[in-house]
């Protein structure tokens, strides 16, 4: 019986990559453990191997080809003895690999952290979206064009990655300025757990892109010393779970000196890296810290969505003097979005974008919170409501005047993120709407959040743990009494 | 852990460190023995004053003197050279004096005064010196070992020839970021040298409770950073085992830890009875191995240095000390406007 060999999920989250290279040409011998192929995303490669014993009797897709979805068939193995010719000519219908048939190709053993591609919303919000409407069934790679009027409307656009972006903002900053240098876990040789920090070692070297060994709360204390001697730290936490052991040293250290010290002492230092839910990396992997940093003052938390607003955010944090925790997202790192192409893209902290203007009810959310704010907009839309979406960009300093603002027009608000409710942002901006639109409101303002247990890691629970679009829209509804 | 130690381990340190003399204790200058009398003399009077403002209720919050270890850190200041780098855990006055700061600016800052160095925002644990190149004055306990070890990590990439100074007791010594900062610092061989302050006492639990390795000066060995015990008690041992240390970390060679056998005198702080140690222990110490006392022997006896000279210094420190309080009780307290001042820095254009 032939065997169908599929393409490979280097992560839970991976939909689709390259076939870089067949390593095994047709009719050749293959056994277990035989390496037949290169695949990679733009984060990684890896190798597909041959489970069981047999000859490769058909290619199916050939070398280079790009954008090769998980699970489709790539070759044909066929069981020693058989007929190859016929085997190849099943054309892709035999069983498929893992003899059990059914199961997609075994997931690569390799550190899940380094690994998750794609966006996950995809699955999570498409299923969740109401069966009458027309919206498209998944969140494409590309998201709308955000309104950007921080730019002259004619400025040539570049479709980036956030993942780029952020790595462009580092290396123009590390060019212009000797003391800006970036430090943490596998940020040199390996090019970044996530590859944000791609290139960087071989343009900069290792005095100024330095490998830690994992120690979060040593290295984040000589980050905080080396920024109080006039260094500006760029502290790379593989994710904002692992900043918990350096927690001490953002809060009591970099946060309260200048305070402490009278003005004497400042930190410029930027705290950054992926933080909230992944896909299917449990409670320890899965946190969303914006709330509890922004509730710091010394502080400023700044967690953007599009690809633009992290190169010119993460510009500004860099030559800010004071700490900044820079929380990014790993499901957005792989989403394009248009950069324009500007001399020094650097925007302000603290500002709020309407990313999409309406007048009926205003969302307000932030980084991976506006996906479900933006398609919920969307369906609202094809529904008749008009909704003002609001990316808050900076939660700290919290930009409430553009949110009032727009809650003076529409009357109503419901505000997204995937992090907890009790104490979140969502409060926060709940209780500013309260004293600085109170007269304006004319329904509660509701919160759409992650929910108030620890991040399951079964797929359907996950699901349910986190905000869906449906409950936005279901929000949204509610305060416009529809 | 618990009961069953410390019955068998009673608490009264009888593998204490012996204050032995070194065999070849290197000599002072007349000068050089002057110059650390009057230092030491200005820390202890300090803290006498501090303690008595603190009685006053004067000084609020916490208050950790530093009666006692006053040679360590006059000793490693005069090894020291100008633009080296100076941080600390809370029990920070003697530092901040030992590093030039202005005695009113300290007393002022723990009476909570505008003038104060941290205008009142800091307090006695949180005080800072850009200009003498002291900073801080940490309370959290080991916090400063990190951080220290981040200026060694900054005079390494900015190759300034400068070292850090990087001053913990024996139990932030147990704190695990220690060690993370041992081993970073021996990773890139950064030019910090860790000076272990070991009063025998983390608050109130003496060394033989807390710690399985007692010598101190062997906490870096798996990390292969040298280390020695000192008599902290003696400025002249401090001094040269100072030098020796810096100059291992100033020429390239990494870290270095020194291990200061000293002893406090007073509590943990201002709200410490000291029952964890017996009276008698106490005033062993101070009879035999005051540091002060030591020098003043010596000045007399070896120097010849006539009393009235002494007495002359005393009086000069008492003025100091008194004008520090003077100022610290008068100055007035911070403008309310300054609750909202230096939480962030102005971005510049």
């Amino acid at each position: 019986m032939a065997t169908d060999i599929l393409m490979p999920a280097l992560s839970p989250t991976m939909e689709e990559g390259k076939l870089a290279k067949w390593l095994k040409k047709e009719g050749d011998a293959v056994k277990a453990g035989d390496v037949l192929a290169e695949i990679e995303t733009d984060k990684a490669t890896m190798e597909v191997e041959a489970i069981d014993e047999g000859v490769l009797a058909k290619i199916l897709v050939p070398d280079g080809t790009e954008n090769v979805a998980v699970n489709t068939p790539i070759a044909i193995i066929a069981e020693e003895g058989e007929d190859v010719s016929a085997a190849a000519a099943s054309g892709g219908k035999g069983k498929p690999n893992g003899a059990d048939g059914g199961a997609p190709a075994p997931t690569p053993d390799m550190d899940a952290e380094g690994m998750t591609e794609k966006p996950s919303a995809t699955a999570k919000s498409g299923e969740d979206a109401p069966k009458a409407t027309a919206a498209p069934a998944v969140i494409t790679n590309k998201a709308p064009a955000p309104v950007m009027e921080e730019f002259p409307a004619d400025s040539p656009m570049v479709t980036t990655t956030v993942r780029e972006a952020l790595r462009d903002a580092m290396a123009e900053e590390m060019r212009k300025d000797d003391k800006v240098f970036v430090m943490g876990e596998e940020v040199a040789e390996y090019q970044g757990a996530y590859k944000i920090t791609q290139g960087l070692l071989q343009e900069f070297g290792a005095r100024r892109v330095v490998d830690t060994p994992i120690t979060e709360h040593g290295f984040a204390g000589i980050g905080v010393g080396a920024a109080f001697m006039g260094l500006k730290p760029i502290v790379e936490f593989m994710t904002f779970n692992f900043a918990m052991q350096a927690i001490d040293h953002i809060i009591n250290s970099a946060a309260k000196t200048l305070y402490m010290s009278g003005g004497q002492l400042g930190c410029p230092i930027v705290f950054r890296g992926p933080n909230g839910a992944a896909a299917r990396v449990g409670a320890q992997h899965s946190h969303d810290y914006a709330a509890w940093y922004s509730n710091v003052p010394g502080l400023k938390v700044i967690a953007p969505y599009t690809a633009s607003d992290a190169k010119g955010l993460l510009k500004a944090a860099i030559r800010d003097p004071n700490p900044v925790i820079f929380l990014e997202n790993e499901i957005l790192y792989g989403q394009s979005f248009p950069v324009p192409q500007i001399e020094d893209l650097v925007l302000p902290i603290g500002k709020a974008r309407i990313h999409r203007p309406g007048t009926d009810v205003t969302l307000v959310s932030f980084s991976i919170g506006m996906t479900y704010a933006l398609k919920a907009a969307q369906i609202l839309s094809e529904q008749g409501i008009e909704a003002e979406v609001i990316d808050l960009r900076t939660i700290r300093p919290m930009d409430s005047a553009t949110v009032v603002e727009s809650v003076k027009k529409t009357g109503r608000c419901v505000c997204v993120e995937e992090g907890f409710p009790q104490s979140g942002v969502g409060a926060e901006i709940v209780a500013r709407l309260m004293v600085d639109a109170f007269d304006y409101l004319d329904a509660p303002v509701l919160r759409v959040t992650g929910k108030d247990v620890p991040m399951p890691y079964a797929a359907n629970l996950e699901k349910l743990a986190l905000p869906s679009v449906a409950e936005v829209v279901e929000a949204a509804k509610s305060v416009c009494y529809k | 852990m618990g009961a069953g130690s410390e019955a068998g381990k009673p608490a009264t340190d009888t593998d204490a460190p012996q204050h032995r003399p070194a065999p070849n204790i290197p000599q002072f200058t007349r000068d050089e023995d002057l110059h650390a009398y009057r230092e030491m003399l200005l820390i202890r009077r300090f803290e006498e004053k501090a303690g008595q403002l603190y009685g006053m209720g004067l000084i609020g919050g916490f208050c950790h003197l530093y009666i006692g270890q006053e040679a360590v850190v006059v000793g490693v200041q005069m090894a020291g050279e100008d633009g080296d780098q100076n941080i600390t855990g809370y029990r920070d006055h003697g530092h901040m004096l030992a590093c030039g700061m202005d005695a009113k600016g300290v007393m002022a800052e723990l009476t909570g005064r505008r003038g104060g160095y941290s205008r009142g925002k800091g307090g006695s644990m949180h005080m800072f010196s850009r200009e003498k190149q002291f900073f801080g004055g940490h309370g959290i306990v080991g916090a400063q070992v990190a951080l220290g070890t981040g200026l060694a990590f900054a005079d390494a990439y900015l190759k300034n020839g400068k070292v850090s100074f990087t001053y913990m007791g024996d139990g932030a010594a147990n704190q695990g970021q220690v060690y993370e900062s041992f081993n970073m610092a021996a990773l890139w061989k950064l030019p910090v040298v860790y000076i272990v302050e070991n009063n025998r006492y983390a608050m109130g639990t003496s060394v033989a409770r807390a710690s399985a390795q007692t010598d101190f000066s062997k906490r870096g060995l798996s990390f292969g950073i040298p280390g020695e015990q000192v008599d902290g008690m003696d400025v002249r041992t401090v001094r040269e085992a100072a030098a020796r240390a810096i100059q291992h970390a100033r020429s390239g060679e990494g870290p270095y830890i020194l291990e200061m056998q000293t002893y406090r005198y007073r509590g943990h702080s201002m709200s410490d009875p000291a029952k964890y140690r017996s009276k008698d222990e106490v005033s062993k110490m101070r009879d035999e191995h005051d540091p002060i006392e030591m020098v003043r022997k010596r000045l007399i006896e070896a120097h010849g240095v006539p009393e009235a000279d002494l007495k002359g210094i005393d009086a000069k420190v008492r003025e100091i000390v008194n004008e520090s309080a003077d100022f610290a009780t008068h100055d007035a307290e911070p403008d309310p406007s300054e609750l909202w001042t230096d939480i962030l820095l102005e971005a510049r254009a």
